[in-house]
């Protein structure tokens, strides 16, 4: 199957006009010692029908798991039938990022209130209209500190998603700036002391998150002091979107930048991708900010209307001198963000109660089994780290049941052996949890 | 069209004028011919207080919607004032850059970096040349 | 249009939480009081208001399924429904990342072949799938380009990148602590070889560049460029942004690029979504496939698994290994068309392309007068000159004829430009009723200049203050 719709007449025709003898001769640029015949390897065409065939087929070598019970940093969650009806109209679904404002004025407000949601959401007055995901995001947010600082050093919690602490070590690495990490207490939460002392005048940004990726709740306030006092500026991550519905923001307990993963805001998990890069920040950084921003101003009638605006700040006007590269970004996925904020309104706080509510049912389950235990005491949202007899047995058993089972903490933190971090979100029943329980013991 | 440019100040190829005020202070700013090139102006990133510049380094940064532009030093010193209204109201560059819309009050540090600027007779003939 | 703020009304919800099964519990006594948010501000809004404020916002947004785009360096081709179709299988949305590999083989197993295929398409020796858009890989593939050197124990801190280079060519260099210099073009529109001769030393780390480049011109020197930037041990670094011209044609790997960052949502026809998601795969030659980002997928005990084992990595540059639903529509894209239909998608871009330049020629100035690819570049100077209407007002009427507009004012070395990028999925008839409202703006241009400024007409709003937006920036709404 082809797209293409000329006929043979057509491109007769086509060709007269541009007074071309054959097609090839459009070729003529290329040197003939590299020009290819055929494409090596590539397969023939397939009919529409041929081809679902063969995708089906794939897709069934896929196990889909009846429970998945690990979150760090993707979060299944039921996802309202209407963000697929609405994600999919063809108007948002097959249009470029929005240049020509007077044909894009639908992605542009939406965008604009989607940048409104998550300001109110992260406690902060500004969001840009998204990154390629929250570790982006975050390794974004501080390459921005050290530009704006002419500061190098970037400290960071350990207690931070494990890929997204590699992700700001690329960023950081390439810029030529360095990454000191800061150790987690009998908490579960940042070391404060360490970090004050780590603290000096050449951090640009200190980078925590909360809930952060052992679930634990951090307190941001001392944290922000922290920072300030020594002239750096507070990065403060979440993992799962919706902790936002009950938890004091990190903008509000002052963060500087709030920067995360938003694929919990309807959008699946999708084996990793698309996802969402949430960047929220103070006001005063308006003009720094990386990516694209949607603003209000008026036609020349006096009519509300919206533009891509203070794109002075990005790569195709200050070139070089841009603090980040991005063009592409995650528009429908902040489209799908907003729709589903919008959906929820106050029932997001709900939802995220009834998360913690299912989240304690598990942990007071899995705590009954002989020999496990917390590990952490701080409080959590939606996930938290159990220590066992043998945390690989356990998710031997649950994936022998179908089922995805926690993460293994001691893949990136060596001290934490036999230590899982479990997530639970509404999708998990009662029996579903009570089984997983039996499975285990 | 383009205000006359006045004779009681210097001007930089670039595009900048510098007013000496006779104390080892000047003022400096873009020229009406600069503001009308960079069409409405949007924002003005004006330099710290205490801020020392070298004659020919970027000091300030102006942007428009589509465009933004270093402006540079015309002579080495000290940033001893700035504008602050542009950081409201930026548009003061477009309508009077000559006055009202000035950027920087620099400590020269060298009085010779004033001798090889332009006079306005100059500098008309430069920017004369540019139009074409 | 009245925002989603605006109808909000207390009490209302268009998404039910359900009852919980489990017992309910004090949250401050869970969490404690002081990590509860004050308040939750976010709209209130029943169903069907929502779906109809959405519905009604999609209106006022143009799509390729609305009409044609010839968006310049964007490859607005359209993008078939099986692709989506595919995409929405519940294997492909409903596995979590960190699955265990048993879980994902189908994943896997699609994805290595997709490397396998892009290699073998591009002439590669190796493809990371990772980075989420093209500006992300091309960011990924200078961070090799850096370690590469790093390994070597060579100190080069330059980055050559033609005057006709997107912005973000040297953005990403200067990401990577590359100072970047500007190679000039040549009257033709191409490489300026004694340019590039001069700037080439061993200083330099190398030359980004993007072929057919932004003129839509092939660039006929290509042997000597690389010869002259390997000659001085530098790579060349392909930005495959306009890929669409020469699949089945010829492969950046015979021409002598060392890395190539593709867009899938271009080249290989994902629907865009507004600006994304995209993605960005990243090939490289044999030297530096120990420098891609980890994880990578490698055969264990003859079944597909991720591995980070591989100590020269540049690391990762994303959390996940990339926007795996926008690759399994790419996937299906290159398995429907298969070898013959990608060349063919290649003959009629390029042949849409010239026979829309030899159609505006008479009417619009045409810079660099020869053969073209994907995409042809014109100027509106004749049109300033004449009765100065400028290259965005012709724009912005094309609004009114049902187009979206091309691509302007880049590259930024051809004064007022008009880039325009037909795409192989558009027919004849599309692209003559599309030239006749070409030609038809020029005249009007002439006669009616006014008009012209006026535009668009036809919209729900006119042109927007843009000086207002920046200078007063409102990006997010607040209650009066």
């Amino acid at each position: 199957m082809d797209y293409c719709p000329h006929t043979p007449q057509d491109i007769h025709q086509m060709q007269a006009v541009i007074g071309a003898g054959s097609i090839e001769e459009l070729f003529a640029d290329i040197p003939q010692k590299f020009r290819i015949r055929q494409m090596p390897g590539i397969p023939a065409s397939l009919s529409e029908q041929e081809t679902l065939g063969l995708m089906q087929a794939i897709a069934a070598k896929n196990r889909m798991p009846r429970v998945t019970l690990t979150g760090a940093g993707a979060y299944v969650h039921y996802i309202p039938a209407v963000v697929g009806h609405i994600i999919g109209r063809a108007e948002f679904y097959t249009a470029y990022t929005p240049y020509q404002a007077e044909i894009s004025q639908g992605i542009l407000q939406a965008i604009y209130e989607y940048q409104t949601m998550i300001a109110h959401l992260t406690g902060t007055e500004i969001a840009n209209a998204s990154m390629y995901d929250g570790a982006s995001a975050m390794a974004e947010a501080a390459v921005l500190c050290a530009k704006m600082s002419n500061r190098s050093r970037i400290v960071v919690a350990r207690s931070v998603h494990p890929q997204y602490r590699q992700v700001l070590q690329t960023y950081s690495w390439a810029n030529g700036y360095t990454i000191t990490e800061m150790p987690y207490t009998a908490t579960g939460q940042l070391d404060l002391a360490a970090l004050q002392n780590a603290l000096d005048d050449s951090v640009a940004a200190v980078v925590v998150q909360s809930p952060n990726f052992f679930g634990c709740i951090e307190e941001i306030t001392p944290i922000a002091d922290a920072a300030h006092k020594n002239g750096a500026l507070l990065i403060a991550g979440f993992t799962d979107g919706t902790s936002l519905g009950v938890l004091k923001p990190a903008g509000a307990s002052g963060a500087d930048f709030v920067v995360g993963e938003g694929q919990s805001f309807g959008n699946p998990v999708n084996y990793g991708g698309p996802y969402l890069g949430i960047f929220a920040a103070r006001e005063k950084f308006l003009r720094r900010i990386p990516g694209r921003l949607a603003g209000a101003t008026v036609d020349k009638n006096g009519r509300r209307g919206f533009v891509l605006t203070l794109q002075t700040r990005e790569q195709h006007i200050r070139r070089e001198k841009a603090t980040s590269n991005i063009c592409s970004n995650e528009a429908l996925c902040a489209l799908a963000a907003g729709v589903y904020l919008a959906a929820l309104g106050k029932n997001l706080g709900k939802l995220a109660a009834l998360n913690i509510y299912k989240t304690q049912y598990l942990k007071n389950n899995l705590l009954k089994l002989a020999g496990w235990k917390e590990v952490f005491s701080a409080p959590v949202y939606n996930e938290f780290a159990l220590r066992c007899p043998d945390a690989q047995a356990v998710n031997e058993k649950l994936k022998a049941a179908g089922m995805i089972g926690a993460y293994d903490l001691q893949k990136d933190y060596p001290a934490l052996e036999n230590t899982l971090l479990f997530c639970a979100t509404e999708m998990l029943s009662k029996d579903d949890m009570d089984r997983v329980a039996e499975i285990i013991s | 069209m383009s205000k006359s440019n006045p004779t009681d100040r210097l001007y930089s190829k670039d595009h900048e004028w510098v007013k000496d005020n006779g104390d080892g202070t000047a003022a400096v700013g873009i020229t009406d011919y600069a503001q009308e090139m960079l069409t409405d102006i949007v924002f003005v990133e004006l330099p710290p207080i205490g801020k020392k510049v070298a004659k020919g380094e970027p000091m300030a940064v102006v942007e428009s919607v589509k465009s933004v532009s270093d402006v540079f030093a015309p002579v080495g010193g000290e940033v001893i004032d700035v504008n602050k209204i542009l950081e409201e109201t930026p548009e003061l560059i477009n309508q009077d850059a000559f006055h009202e819309g000035w950027i920087a009050r620099l400590k020269l540090s060298n009085a010779e970096d004033l001798k090889p600027l332009l006079n306005a007779a100059a500098y008309d003939a430069l920017i004369k040349e540019e139009k074409h | 249009m009245e925002l989603i703020f605006e109808i909000s009304k207390p009490g209302r919800s268009a998404a039910d939480i359900p009852a919980s099964d489990v017992p309910a519990i004090d949250i401050d006594e869970i969490i404690g009081g002081q990590y509860r948010r004050a308040d939750l501000d976010l709209p209130e809004v029943a169903e069907v208001d929502l779906v109809r404020h959405y519905t009604n916002l999609s209106r006022r947004n143009f799509g390729v399924d609305l009409g044609f785009y010839p968006l310049g360096s964007c490859t607005m081709k359209y993008n078939p429904k099986i692709n989506e179709n595919v995409a929405a299988l519940p294997g492909f949305t409903g596995l979590h990342p960190e699955a265990a590999d048993e879980f994902a083989r189908g994943n896997l197993e699609l994805m290595v072949d997709m490397q396998k295929l892009l290699s073998g398409i591009f002439g590669m020796a190796d493809f990371t799938l990772q980075p989420a858009a093209g500006a992300h890989g091309e960011l990924t593939g200078v961070m090799m380009i850096k370690k590469y050197f790093e390994k070597k124990g060579e100190k080069r801190h330059l980055m050559l990148i033609p005057d006709a280079a997107h912005g973000t060519n040297p953005a990403s260099g200067a990401l990577c602590g590359f100072d970047t210099v500007t190679l000039r073009s040549n009257p033709e529109g191409g490489v300026d070889l004694e340019h590039l001769e001069s700037l080439m030393t061993e200083d330099v780390a190398g030359l980004m560049l993007t072929n057919p480049n932004t003129l839509g011109l092939f660039e006929r020197n290509i042997e000597k460029v690389a010869a002259i930037v390997h000659g001085k041990g530098g790579l060349l670094y392909g930005d495959g942004a306009n890929a669409n011209a020469f699949l089945g044609k010829t492969r950046p790997g015979d021409l002598g690029f060392d890395v190539i960052q593709l867009n899938l949502h271009k080249t290989f026809s994902t629907p865009h979504g507004c600006g994304g998601p995209g993605s960005g795969p990243v090939g490289v030659s044999a030297k530096l496939v120990n420098f891609l980002p980890v994880p990578r997928i490698i055969k264990r005990d003859s079944t597909w698994a991720w591995s980070s084992d591989f100590p020269d990595t540049i690391g990762r540059v994303r959390a996940f290994y990339g926007n795996f639903n926008v690759i399994v529509k790419a996937y299906t894209y290159i398995r429907s068309l298969g070898a013959e239909g990608l060349t063919r998608a290649t003959e009629m871009a390029v042949l849409n392309a010239n026979y829309i330049k030899e159609r505006l020629k008479p009417c619009f100035d045409l810079p660099f007068d020869r053969v073209c690819m994907h995409e042809c570049v014109f100027s509106g100077n004749r049109q300033v000159a004449e009765s100065g209407v400028h290259t965005s007002d012709m724009a912005k009427r094309l609004i009114d004829f049902g187009y979206h507009p091309p691509t302007i004012y880049f590259p930024l070395i051809v004064p007022e430009a008009i880039m325009i990028e037909p795409t192989e999925t558009e027919s004849k008839e599309t692209l003559d009723t599309f030239c006749d409202a070409m030609i038809a703006i020029a005249k009007e241009a002439k006669e009616n200049p006014r008009r012209v400024k006026d535009a668009p007409l036809s919209t729900p709003v006119s042109r927007l203050d843009e000086v207002l937006a920046a200078r007063k920036p409102d990006v997010c709404w607040k209650r009066s």
